[in-house]
């Protein structure tokens, strides 16, 4: 890799996504851009959209899985799992919020290192940001078992410093243990989606022109100004996308609770499996999974308005 | 102080060192511990150096043949998504049509959703139809969701592409295949490389989805999800590390070919 590694910045599109060109269109030519969406729309129809229809439809049945399940228009269910699982879902979203604030916090010097800081080095670094996607994530959790396993490094380490016990002051952590605790688990799904974090701060830190800092420098503002007037309000749209990104899926996410928690720190995505493949509950699971929906949906749209940067979608 | 000055003016070096080291340490302990010797069933403490794992890769019963599936199925669902999500792209970017909008919603949503939701309402959807869950609803669970992937990747690249080179080769007579195959798809490319190699990706790693509609199939994620609660043979940690190295080589190869070619059409 030379130092002529570095791309140019990229030219400004030509087109917007608002505007496409204007066509003197035949009958025939109009019905393209159906024939060309035709497939692939038929296909999020029938597998994405019909299920979710499906499953409103199946959260209002009752019955049983011998006798066969009936529309009741039963929305007491509703009702039932939320009383009953509402701290799973609250502990779901606690954990995904932390571990989203977590992954803004450790990525954002990463992707700001990558930008700006990291010279013939940058390809190598983003190829390193990558690389583990590269390893199963099941295996990868699964090593996180070893490094936080009780007597391992991360375990003696905490003991030594006697962080452990303010932690488990704090909750976080239970007696000498951090495998099978919150922190595990919140550790976990930061690890697990940091990266979705990062590629997108990288690119729109990337984006912005250096000339800025210049001038910013020019005009007397120190570094830390720069950085909080410049650099930070213009990287915002990575900032939205990196944690929505994160957020949706950890919100949702079971593996890591599974394999790193224990049954204290159960997410609501565990009970949702449990229902449909163990309990075979299929309205109550249907019902959890709609309010999961709901409520992430809520949320994204809130955040989306709050932010501002509603062309991202 | 000097060293406290250093420290502070490479704040974000070390910040976003420390940063990489965290991502990357699951890796070394993987790749650690496929030269492991564990002494119940479980390979999660270590006890001596040993090669037997990377003698019999396959010495895992089922692990080469879930690996196999899960290959097979990436493929086809990365085929599929590419072919249909490149289409959606381009009549997206290229024209102006009714129903734009929601068009774009049904691409949006499936990304904005948690995976167990998609997975528990296509569960619902086979059941009410009396699917036989196996090979050909996860086939048919990761196209659904490689798709909106593929579409946002390409859509990338084709937004930024001059719509003018292609009013250029119609103007030099070239038909609508001709100018498709010789000026639109080339410059695409990148944008459609990107998007299949994601949906491969995302269909081969997938384990959410997968673990709602694959009956009794065992694809690797979920070979490994079994091998959590009865025992992890050494030999996952020699394909996790296999694969780790295979992508890396990978990647690095075609940095190398891609540098060269700027060179040589720098010089030339």
């Amino acid at each position: 890799m030379t130092a002529t590694a570095a791309p140019p910045a990229a030219p400004t599109p030509p087109l917007s996504d608002a505007e496409p060109p204007v066509r003197k269109a035949s009958r025939r030519k109009r019905l393209v851009p159906y024939w060309l969406l035709l497939p692939g729309i038929l296909w999020l129809l029938i597998f994405f959209v019909a299920p979710l229809v499906y499953q409103a439809s199946t959260s209002v049945q009752t019955g049983s899985l011998e006798k066969g399940f009936q529309v009741t228009w039963h929305f007491q269910t509703y009702w039932d799992v939320l009383q009953q699982y509402y701290p799973q879902f609250l502990r779901s979203l606690l954990y995904a919020a932390t571990a989203t604030v977590l992954c803004l916090l450790i990525g954002y010097p990463l992707a700001y290192l990558i930008a700006f800081r990291a010279g013939r080095w940058r390809n190598l670094l983003l190829v390193l940001v990558i690389a583990p996607f590269f390893t199963s994530f099941l295996i990868r959790t699964l090593a996180w078992k070893t490094i936080l396993a009780d007597g391992g490094p991360v375990v003696s380490v905490l003991n030594n410093l006697h962080i452990i016990d303010v932690t488990s002051w704090l909750g976080w952590t239970t007696g000498d243990r951090v495998l099978a605790t919150p922190m595990a688990v919140v550790c976990g799904l930061t690890y697990n989606f940091l990266p979705f974090m990062v590629l997108p701060l990288y690119t729109s830190l990337e984006r912005i022109d250096g000339r800025l800092h210049e001038a910013a420098g020019d005009l007397y503002a120190r570094p830390f100004t720069v950085f909080r007037k410049v650099t930070f309000p213009l990287s915002l749209p990575g900032v939205v996308s990196g944690t929505l990104l994160t957020f949706i899926p950890s919100s949702g996410d079971y593996v890591n609770a599974e394999l790193l928690g224990s049954a204290d720190t159960k997410m609501i995505g565990s009970v949702i499996q449990s229902q449909f493949l163990r309990v075979l509950d299929y309205p109550a699971a249907a019902a959890l999974s709609f309010i999961l929906m709901a409520v992430v949906l809520g949320m994204v749209t809130f955040y989306i308005r709050r932010a501002g940067t509603e062309e991202l979608l | 102080m000097a060293a406290t000055r250093w420290i502070r003016r490479n704040l974000v070096v070390i910040a976003g060192v420390l940063t990489l080291a965290y991502m990357i340490v699951p890796n070394v302990v993987v790749m650690v511990f496929s030269f492991n010797k564990p002494a119940g069933r479980f390979n999660y403490a270590w006890q001596h150096f040993s090669l037997d794992a990377w003698k019999s890769p396959c010495g895992a019963a089922g692990l080469c043949d879930s690996l196999g599936l899960s290959l097979q199925i990436a493929v086809w669902a990365t085929l599929a998504a590419t072919v249909l999500g490149t289409m959606i792209a381009f009549a997206l970017v290229r024209y102006r049509f009714h129903g734009r909008g929601p068009v774009n919603s049904l691409i949006f949503l499936p990304m904005a959703m948690p995976e167990v939701v998609m997975a528990a309402s296509l569960l619902t959807l086979f059941l009410n139809l009396g699917a036989q869950l196996g090979y050909v609803t996860i086939l048919i669970a990761h196209i659904m969701f490689c798709l909106s992937f593929v579409v946002t990747a390409v859509k990338a690249r084709v937004l930024s592409m001059d719509p003018r080179l292609e009013e250029a080769a119609r103007d030099l007579y070239a038909g609508p295949v001709q100018t498709f195959v010789r000026v639109t798809l080339p410059i695409a490319a990148p944008g459609i490389v990107a998007g299949a190699l994601l949906a491969f990706a995302l269909s081969f790693d997938d384990f959410i989805i997968t673990n709602f509609n694959a009956g009794s199939t065992v694809t690797f994620p979920m070979f490994v999800w079994g091998s959590a609660q009865r025992g992890t043979p050494v030999q996952i940690n020699v394909i996790g590390t296999a694969m780790f190295i295979i992508a890396v080589a990978l990647v690095v190869g075609g940095q190398l070919i891609s540098n060269r070619r700027k060179k040589t059409a720098a010089t030339a």
